[in-house]
């Protein structure tokens, strides 16, 4: 597979080139664990600060720096502390971690050992997602491979350092990705996020102990920090958003894939990377970091001023493709599932999809979400079968606006900002549907198909 | 702001009052203390906290500090600059720090609560009408509170099971289920029997009891008390009576020494339930299932409603009357009961001091305790009879030291008050020898051998007094009238004793505990009027030598003391 020249690739550096396997030989033969030997010649705590240095931004969603993450951890408790590698990759649209467990699982390995032992860590766990049956056997194989090596469970590089790895199947549901929801399914329990305070994962995580709980990527660049300096992956990128993402495109473009890239604009990854819409098309609207983020519409501009104080006037594809630019734009960079939606696409029989998604995920522990969630896919689903009326509209973002930031987890904004965005971006092709689909002549079969919902 | 005065307390401001409260006080129980109420369903103050019904949405500020100096920032006038959170916060989960400030009914908060009460209300059933609950149901009160007033939701309700068997004495209807979670962490952290979780997800979890598991322990009752809703309900209770027509009457459950605080519902002289009473000194919120039934006594096939002379119907008064020439002879014996209550064992021991009495005996029941709120004494109230001096030693289970003086001769007349003395380890022989009084509920082979028998009351058709296991006196009140021609025991046994002294005795309680309180030193200052609902914790110390079997303190830890409704 050709590489395009726009890429930056560090961590899928070897996963694709020909002859590439996931076994630990090719792993060595390209360098591998060579950082996590040199590692155990540094103190923990100056791997913490390099991590620290290096800006590093978790890569799982919510954006939060994982050296300060590390900071907070309770180290005084006298509890074991334990960390956590969060495989369960399950925002529609993302794909990208299972590329790296799937080709390169020794960097995920090595990654989490250098972590580990950075953190003093005893006993690390991969919480993979369930639907990925594949991964899990080839991190099981690597895990054993590393072990017989010696990069893994006793004694690492014959360090006197130990700590043991173990994959752990997931339960099967969207939520058991959220930080909490995840300790809880790992402790047996139904994966119900914990309120926090008091639960928070640095103090109060698996089994009430002090808990890392870091996303694939961020933990296989922890291993990229080591070995080139926290100096140099700070000069990838753009200050606050350095090293490279992996970004999962999928929908309306000519080129669908994953692509790892760093300092480009939306609009390179979309029209240069990725080829632009299909022929014939013309792109509607982009999902940029999973299907819960906020949606961008091409063609409106977004303002505002720069923290320097110069102002910036971009179009959807000048948006400069990291964490700040796509926040500045008014949405998020989320997990780098970036959705292209393009002239073909019903943006109500979008969010029905979407819907029918979420109230499905949503864990029914509390009330706005639980209820909320069912009652916008009831709306959404009622309407695209045909009995849309005018009003669903306004009703359909005033039960968003209910839910919003009134849940314990963050999956209530889930629920909401899409509803909230499509709306607010797309209301005269709402209040259009809303009166078109309430035509009974109207046939609705295109827009039930997309829609994916059938109840 | 008031100054912190003491190193437990912090000082918290809500609604704009500053109010000092100790360290990890949660803002429902904060604003409780301010008479403010934060609506909520699935905090309870004796549970753990899970944060999931979001009815107790608050708005919350911190004093604001300058990040690069780490100085507190102020307002123009100098008062601290309140720096609130954009969403709003759980009342709660969050706990007291200083300088916090609350907002419990602002705009933010309203539409916080509009927004839940509607959410519950989207798939709820809304069968008030035929709905036990309705009456004490929490989201009927809040939706009239809290609500909009209108509904907006035209799509279709889920449909869940209904009728659904939890437990032999637990009905679950999943349609009005609120998922608060209160009855699973009852079950899991009270009842230690954790047998209640949710299956499926988001709005269509249901409650249910793990595979094979059924919720059948000796606490299953209190989580239809707990439930906010009427999605558990007792199957004793189900469909009997409207709630508002029941009146309530503060009550002791007699079962256990430990003396768990009740109230007990009744309509037109019938009891329909017994529920528990706070007390934070002994039960919290909770009591045993097997305590709510003994309302059944009181209807019994073999209650007894009439008095009776050599087996014939009588007056009480000429029962009683009787009854005083029978026990004026000599060779009497008592035997006064555990079960009676502290004014009951006192006005005994007059009778034991003023007749030729050759012994006063109470009979022990013992049992295995669960941990919780049943203790190994199953008579509620020994410690009474210690205290008045009835007796001076811990009773036994048999009569054998009785026995001996009735096959001796010493003893020709029993005066026997609640007891049966086969039960109690007596032999017919040895009963036809003697010449019996029987003051009793129900008949038993004691009340067919006396020579007279009195009808006396229940708990539930007197008032009077117990002392716990934590020699706590607390009493209880009449909640029903007497059966039949039944006589309220106080009076015949005052009566008696008037008799038998010829000199005149008080029948009454308040009169009774002028004389308690007055003869006794242990009982100094207590009277049954003035005595709390919390009860009275009595001097001990002078029983310190006896070696009860269930130990002076609760195998239960009442929860530290709330003030927020439940």
């Amino acid at each position: 597979m050709a590489i395009h020249p726009k890429e930056h690739r560090v961590v899928l550096k070897y996963a694709d080139e020909p002859g590439y396997t996931p076994d630990i030989d090719c792993y060595m033969s390209k360098g591998g664990y060579e950082t996590l030997k040199t590692a155990f010649t540094k103190k923990p705590e100056d791997i913490r600060d390099e991590v620290k240095k290096s800006q590093l931004r978790g890569r799982g969603g919510a954006g939060f720096p994982a050296g300060v993450k590390w900071s907070l951890v309770d180290r005084k408790s006298g509890k074991p502390i334990y960390l956590v590698c969060n495989a369960d990759e399950s925002e529609p649209g993302t794909f990208k971690d299972r590329q790296i467990m799937h080709k390169d699982p020794h960097q995920l390995i090595e990654g989490m050992m250098i972590s580990a032992f950075a953190n003093d860590v005893a006993q690390a766990f991969i919480y993979i997602r369930e639907e990925m049956p594949k991964a899990a056997k080839i991190l099981d194989q690597a895990i054993l491979e590393a072990k017989e090596k010696g990069f893994c469970g006793d004694n690492i590089c014959g360090s006197g350092y130990s700590c043991d790895l173990v994959v752990h199947r997931g339960a099967a549901a969207y939520i058991c990705g959220e930080e909490t929801g995840l300790i809880e399914s790992l402790e047996g329990k139904r994966a119900n996020p914990r309120i926090k305070p008091p639960y928070f994962p640095a103090v109060l995580g698996l089994y009430q102990c002090p808990t890392i709980v870091n996303n694939v990527e961020t933990l296989c660049d922890v291993k990229h920090i080591m070995e080139m300096g926290a100096d140099a992956f700070g000069k990838i990128g753009r200050p606050n958003n350095t090293g490279t993402r992996i970004w999962c495109v999928s929908g309306g473009v000519q080129r669908p894939g994953y692509y790892e890239v760093a300092g480009i604009t939306l609009g390179e990854l979309v029209y240069d990377i990725c080829g632009g819409p299909l022929p014939g098309r013309t792109i509607k609207a982009i999902i940029p970091g999973g299907s819960s983020m906020k949606i961008l519409r091409n063609g409106e501009r977004f303002k505002g001023k720069n923290p320097d104080g110069s102002e910036y006037d971009w179009g959807v594809e000048d948006i400069p493709l990291d964490y700040d630019g796509i926040a500045a734009a008014g949405s998020m960079s989320g997990s780098g599932g970036m959705m292209v939606l393009d002239d073909t696409i019903s943006i109500p029989a979008a969010l029905a999809n979407l819907m029918s998604f979420y109230s499905h995920e949503s864990c029914g522990q509390c009330t706005p979400c639980r209820e909320g969630s069912l009652w916008l896919k009831k709306i959404t689903t009622r309407m695209v079968h045909g009995e849309a009326r005018p009003d669903d509209v306004d009703l359909l973002k005033s039960v968003a606006d209910q839910i919003a930031g009134r849940t314990i987890c963050a999956f209530g904004f889930a629920v909401a900002w899409p509803v909230q965005s499509y709306i607010a971006k797309f209301e005269e092709e709402f209040r259009e549907f809303a009166e078109q689909q309430s035509n009974p002549d109207t046939d609705r079969s295109s827009v039930k198909e997309l829609a994916c919902n059938h109840g | 702001m008031a100054e912190e005065k003491k190193d437990n307390l912090v000082t918290v401001n809500i609604d704009g009052q500053d109010v000092q409260v100790p360290k990890g006080t949660n803002m429902i129980e904060a604003a409780a203390m301010v008479g403010k109420e934060v609506p909520h369903y699935c905090y309870h103050p004796k549970l753990s906290v899970s944060g999931n019904c979001r009815m107790c949405l608050v708005e919350l500020g911190m004093p604001g500090r300058d990040r690069a100096t780490g100085e507190a920032m102020l307002n123009e006038d100098g008062s601290p600059k309140i720096m609130w959170m954009p969403g709003p916060a759980i009342g709660c989960g969050t706990n007291a720090a200083p300088g916090m400030h609350i907002k419990t009914d602002s705009e933010k908060v309203t539409q916080a609560r509009e927004g839940v009460t509607e959410f519950l209300l989207v798939n709820h059933p809304l069968d008030c009408p035929i709905c036990d609950q309705a009456g004490e149901c929490t989201l009927q009160e809040f939706s009239s509170a809290h609500g909009r007033g209108a509904g907006r939701f035209i799509e279709e309700k889920n449909v869940k099971p209904k009728r659904t068997k939890l437990g032999p004495r637990v009905m679950l209807d999943d349609e009005r289920c609120i998922l608060c979670s209160r009855c699973i962490r009852f079950s899991d952290e009270v009842a230690k029997d954790g047998v209640l979780g949710f299956t499926d997800r988001g709005s269509y979890s249901t409650l249910t009891c793990f595979p094979g598991k059924q919720l059948e322990n000796n606490y299953s009752l209190n989580t239809v008390d707990i439930c906010p809703v009427g999605a558990l309900t007792s199957t004793d209770f189900r469909f009997k009576m409207r709630v508002w027509f029941l009146k309530e009457v503060n009550s002791i459950d007699f079962e256990t020494s430990v003396g768990c605080n009740t109230s007990v519902h009744s309509r037109e002289g019938k009891i329909y339930r017994i529920k528990p009473r706070r007390n934070d000194g002994v039960n919290d919120t909770w009591m045993p299932d097997s305590g709510r039934e003994l309302y059944k006594l009181v209807e019994a096939e073999n209650r007894l409603t009439s008095c009776l002379v050599d087996g014939v119907a009588a007056t009480a008064q000429d029962a009683v009357v009787r009854a005083s020439e029978l026990l004026n002879g000599e060779g009497l014996a008592v035997v006064g009961s555990g079960q009676c209550t502290v004014e009951e064992q006192f006005v005994l021991k007059a009778i034991v001091d003023s007749a030729k009495t050759k012994g006063a005996y109470v009979v022990a029941r013992y049992g295995e305790d669960d941990g919780i709120l049943v203790s190994k004494d199953r008579n509620p109230n020994v410690r009474g009879a210690l205290m008045t001096g009835l007796i001076n030693t811990l009773p036994e289970e048999q009569l054998t030291a009785l026995g001996a003086q009735i096959d001796s001769g010493e003893v020709k007349t029993i005066l026997a008050v609640k007891e049966d003395l086969i039960a109690a380890g007596l032999t017919e022989a040895q009963l036809s020898k003697v010449t019996i009084v029987s003051l009793d509920t129900h008949s038993n082979a004691t009340t067919a051998k006396a020579k007279v028998v009195i009808a006396g009351l229940t708990n539930f058709e007197k008032s009077g007094t117990l002392i716990n296991q934590q020699f706590r006196i607390q009493k209880f009140n009449k909640a029903i009238p007497a059966a039949g021609s039944a006589i309220n025991d106080l009076l015949a046994l005052s009566t008696i004793q008037a008799n038998i002294s010829g000199a005149e005795y008080p029948s009454t309680l308040g009169s009774l505990w002028n004389l308690i309180s007055e003869s006794n030193s242990t009982f100094e200052g207590v009277s049954f009027n003035s005595l709390c609902d919390q009860g009275k914790e009595l001097d001990s110390s002078a029983f310190d030598g006896l070696a009860f079997k269930e130990g002076k303190s609760l195998l239960f830890d009442p929860k530290q003391e709330a003030v927020a409704a439940e």
